[in-house]
């Protein structure tokens, strides 16, 4: 067994693990419960899945930052590797960082080619440990991971009350499986204890954590649905916007039920695909309900055409938009921020769409119930652009907030009184010159009201027409709509530097928490850049005001087209070559260490090219 | 000038039903189809069922997709809401309408290139979840406003305009729809009119997912020897099994055939069926006879017409997802949205 070959510096409440496991082994939970354990201890971590597209048998880590100073993004290498995986050990002990650690199961020894001569490695039995303590197979291979939990908590000097806790919650109501795991908890932690000593990586009580909530964006964004008065939902299975039709339906279910009836104040439908999804959506709009569908890029391909139709007959949408690795079926477990310009652009013919841009879960809720505001109001699509990263993985988030003041704006709707008191109803009549008409729902008065809805070109009362003229009138119309949309899509939030500086960086979505502590990085040498987070589309004023202020832009984002800064310039008078693109597309989340890197190297190309 | 107003001008001696309503209330603007159109005479039925059904007309919304029966729906019902979505797409706009506001009445009209082709898993899907609904496919067989090729309900050896012979096999809608656990299975023909207003009030008045297949002959593409959706061929092999009269609860009740020739069948509405029987050996009441006897039928050539299949005690979506009496469209805030204390609650079971 290798030595210890440089016992690291004490480092206190900052440092990445990472867990490299086999999917289906049921390491999720235990991986959880140690993050859960650290944040207990009141420091923040941010915590990554990085999955296949598998049930059972393929590769899975699990990337646990523990961060005191509260950077959620990812940093970029590993401090602690627990290696439990044979299929990726290679992979997994290269990406160790030089006088970082290596755990692993050491029932069978390993040749010493395996193993790295500048990091340290710590080897506990889990496997024969197990297979003293436990009889049946399943129990094996589960209490292993528990073991793992407690041999790493005394390495790395967590407070134990902190697992027994959670562990108490987790299986609240089921003592003998509380008893169990914290046995094999104890089984790891005395192991250490006898055979090994802490290491310098360790977790300290702190107080980082506050008031802050720990869940993921779908489930964030389901919620929010359900407080922006969500009634309708039709969606298809698809990694990874799963789980936010899931947590819509469960939430529902404790939210939504009439106490006194058990009946359901909403209907939720799983359809027979995304089309079908889609036009759930739209039917359910076109009669007055809030409705939305959550789904991924392949979904919002087939959704294309009923965008379209959303569009130009102006009938309310909310689509929840969970970005993976694309194109086609690409890297369904993966993370990206490649829908962009699909989203965007919609449809066929001159489309084009509002989209909302949250940066963590606690804005999937705020940008979640605001999109069926948004969708009333402006009578179209609202897309909600996530991502897997947001979506799936568990963010330490500011508290879902709500004012119980607010109310739901229901956009112009023409009522059966408005209509006997002798309003001149025109379905796409232009009456207070913000692009946007009066509706009225089906249904709503005997002989007035009544239209046609089609996709096809109309008058502004709804009369099939292909007058050019008329149509004409119409598409203009729709662009002083989507004028009025850029006031209402929330307004983006300005970083500036420490100081005066002549470049900016321009972000969104989930590249937010990595570039912040890019620009902290960028900071320290010397390197000052404005920052502006965009968080809607139609860019508002403000957006093109930033980029007209400064000599470069940086546009970050994680795709490999740059998508958004061809929204930019494809929507503003924008000179290209002052955007330059910082891309990072490989599926997985993007990191601090990325984002600094690459716009430190082309700030220095920038000085000395202005040099010669 | 691409839209035709229609007169406003009533006669004064039009009868009205009780709502106070004449019929030319429930018609909608000029047709564009073409003259002689079979679903012209659909349209005219559907304006006959509702006035004589007397429904407000604004309490029924009506969708279509793409093609030219899914244009008609601006031919009839002009003061209620219509939608002309999008090809083979109405069944789920129209799904999630009805969701939305379960009070309204829910009419889909569509054509066989719409509902068998690109549709057909729409359509078969909006089916089996019971959407309340009356489906009416007007089939002829043709892409009329492409100008004549083969649909898929054309029959295996029927002829095109050109001479085409068609080699695939054509779908039966009503063997589908059968299969798919529709509740209110009926076949028209356009040429019928004393057959199809009756199912048309009846399927109206069902409760759950009704459909009727109306073959409806294109003058224009399909009228013509070989073809097995013309006027003359469908006369020819019009086997109707039944004839319907629907009586509404307001209804006085007219016996017209002898007793034992009729079965009654009371729906959800409280309206009768009143069936008086063509055939003594048809069933409306077995799905499984109702198929094995189509079956039968049509590899004879014959085209079964009549109400084929009803369940009078079907549920329809509504009752699958256990929605609330209150339309959601109609909920509000209070009934929607939790408010802050929940939320506190929710935050605190996230930390």
């Amino acid at each position: 067994m290798p030595e210890s070959v440089k016992a690291g510096q004490p480092r206190i409440n900052d440092f990445v693990v990472k867990f490299a496991n086999v999917n289906g082994s049921g390491s999720a939970s235990a991986n959880g419960l140690f993050a859960r354990s650290v944040m207990r201890m009141g420091v923040p971590v941010a915590a990554r899945n990085i999955f296949p597209s598998n049930i059972q048998g393929l590769p899975t880590w699990y990337e646990v930052r523990v961060t005191e100073a509260g950077h959620l993004g990812r940093r970029g290498g590993v401090d602690l590797m627990v290696a439990m995986n044979p299929q990726t050990w290679d992979r997994d002990v290269a990406e160790i960082e030089s006088g970082g650690y290596l755990f692993y199961d050491s029932t069978k020894p390993l040749p010493l080619a395996r193993f790295r001569d500048d990091i340290t490695v710590i080897g506990v039995p889990l496997t024969a440990m197990c297979n003293e303590a436990y009889e049946l197979p399943r129990e094996r291979q589960l209490f292993k991971n528990t073991i793992y939990v407690g041999a790493l908590a005394a390495l790395l000097g967590m407070e134990t009350s902190a697992i027994e806790e959670l562990l108490a919650e987790d299986f609240a109501g089921k003592d003998r499986l509380i008893k169990a795991n914290v046995e094999a908890l104890r089984m790891g932690i005395d192991y250490v204890q006898q055979h090994l000593a802490p290491i310098p990586l360790q977790v300290r009580r702190a107080d980082a954590v506050g008031d802050r909530i720990y869940v993921e964006g779908n489930q964030a964004a389901g919620l929010g649905a359900v407080y922006g008065g969500a009634t309708v939902c039709a969606w298809y299975p698809i990694t990874p916007s799963t789980s936010l039709a899931e947590a819509f339906t469960s939430y529902c279910q404790d939210l939504r039920t009439d106490p006194e009836t058990g009946k359901a104040r909403y209907a939720i439908v799983q359809a027979e695909d995304e089309i079908a999804s889609i036009g759930m959506v739209v039917g359910a709009g076109w009669n007055g309900c809030r409705a939305f569908t959550a789904t991924s890029g392949p979904g919002v391909s087939l959704m294309t055409e009923f965008i379209g139709l959303s569009y130009f007959a102006e009938i309310p949408a909310v689509i929840f938009d969970v970005q993976r690795g694309g194109p086609s079926t690409g890297m369904p477990t993966r993370t990206q921020q490649a829908d962009l310009l699909a989203a965007a652009y919609a449809g066929h013919g001159d489309t084009k769409h509002p989209m909302l841009l949250p940066a963590d879960p606690g804005e999937c809720f705020e940008m979640g119930s605001l999109a069926f505001d948004l969708a009333d109001r402006l009578q179209t699509t609202i897309f909600v652009m996530l991502d897997l990263d947001i979506g799936m993985n568990e963010w330490l988030t500011k508290p879902f907030q709500w004012d119980d003041a607010r109310r739901l704006d229901r956009g112009k709707v023409m009522t059966a009184e408005m209509l006997e008191a002798g309003a001149d109803f025109g379905r796409y009549k232009e009456v207070d010159g913000d692009g946007i008409p009066y509706r009225t729902y089906p249904g709503t008065h005997p002989t007035k009201g009544g239209y046609f809805t089609r996709g096809t070109s109309r008058n502004p009362y709804a009369r099939y027409s292909e007058e050019g003229a008329v149509y004409v009138d119409n598409m203009e119309r729709l662009l002083r709509k989507f004028d009025t949309a850029k006031t209402l899509v929330p307004a983006p939030v300005l970083r500036p530097a420490k100081g005066k500086a002549t470049d900016g960086v321009i972000y969104f979505g989930s590249t937010a928490p990595a570039m912040h502590e890019a620009l902290e990085m960028l900071e320290a040498q010397g390197r000052r850049l404005n920052a502006l987070r965009v968080r809607g589309f139609p860019f508002a004023d403000e957006v093109f005001a930033f980029i007209a202020q400064h000599e470069r832009i940086y546009v970050v984002e994680q795709n490999r087209d740059a998508q958004f800064r061809t929204l930019l310039t494809t929507e503003g008078d924008v000179d290209p070559a002052k955007l330059v693109p910082v891309l990072h597309y490989d599926g997985t989340p993007i990191t601090a260490r990325f984002i600094a890197g690459a716009i430190a190297e082309r700030m220095q190309l920038g000085q000395i090219e202005a040099a010669e | 000038m691409t839209y035709i107003l229609k007169p406003q001008l009533h006669h004064p001696s039009l009868p009205t039903n009780s709502l106070g309503y004449t019929r030319r209330d429930y018609e909608g603007s000029v047709s564009t189809l073409c003259a002689g159109c079979g679903h012209d005479s659909i349209s005219s039925a559907i304006i006959q069922a509702c006035f004589e059904l007397e429904l407000p007309p604004h309490r029924v919304a009506k969708l279509s997709g793409i093609g030219c029966s899914s244009k008609t729906p601006d031919y009839f019902l002009g003061a209620s809401h219509g939608f002309n979505t999008v090809h083979g797409r109405m069944p789920s706009v129209l799904t999630g309408a009805n969701l939305a506001n379960r009070d309204l009445i829910y009419l889909g009209v569509s054509g066989d290139g719409d509902s068998a082709s690109i549709g057909l898993g729409q359509f078969a899907h909006a089916i089996r979840r019971g959407v309340n609904m009356l489906y009416i496919v007007e089939n002829n067989g043709v892409y009329g406003l492409t100008k004549g090729q083969f649909s898929a309900t054309s029959d295996k050896g029927s002829k095109s305009k050109r001479g085409v012979v068609n080699h695939d096999a054509g779908i039966d809608m009503v063997s589908l729809a059968l299969q798919m656990g529709a509740t209110f299975v009926g076949r028209s023909f356009s040429g019928d009119k004393a057959q199809l207003v009756p199912l048309i009030k009846a399927g109206l008045a069902h409760k759950g997912a009704a459909f009727i297949d109306c073959i409806s002959p294109c003058v224009q593409f399909n009228n013509h020897n070989g073809s097995t959706k013309s006027f003359d061929y469908v006369r020819e092999h019009n086997e109707a099994v039944n004839r319907l009269d629907v009586i509404t609860p307001r209804d006085p009740i007219h016996v017209d055939y002898k007793p034992g020739e009729t079965v009654r069948v009371q729906q959800h509405d409280g309206s009768i069926l009143s069936l008086h029987k063509l055939n003594e050996l048809y069933n409306p009441s077995s799905r499984a006879q109702a198929l094995g006897y189509l079956q039968a039928r049509q590899a004879r050539g014959q085209i079964v017409t009549g109400l084929l299949f009803v369940d009078p005690e079907a549920g329809d979506l509504h009752d699958a997802v256990g929605t609330v009496e209150t339309p959601l469209n109609a909920l509000g805030e209070a009934e929607l949205v939790p408010g802050a204390a929940a939320l506190d609650r929710i935050n605190a079971a996230l930390r």
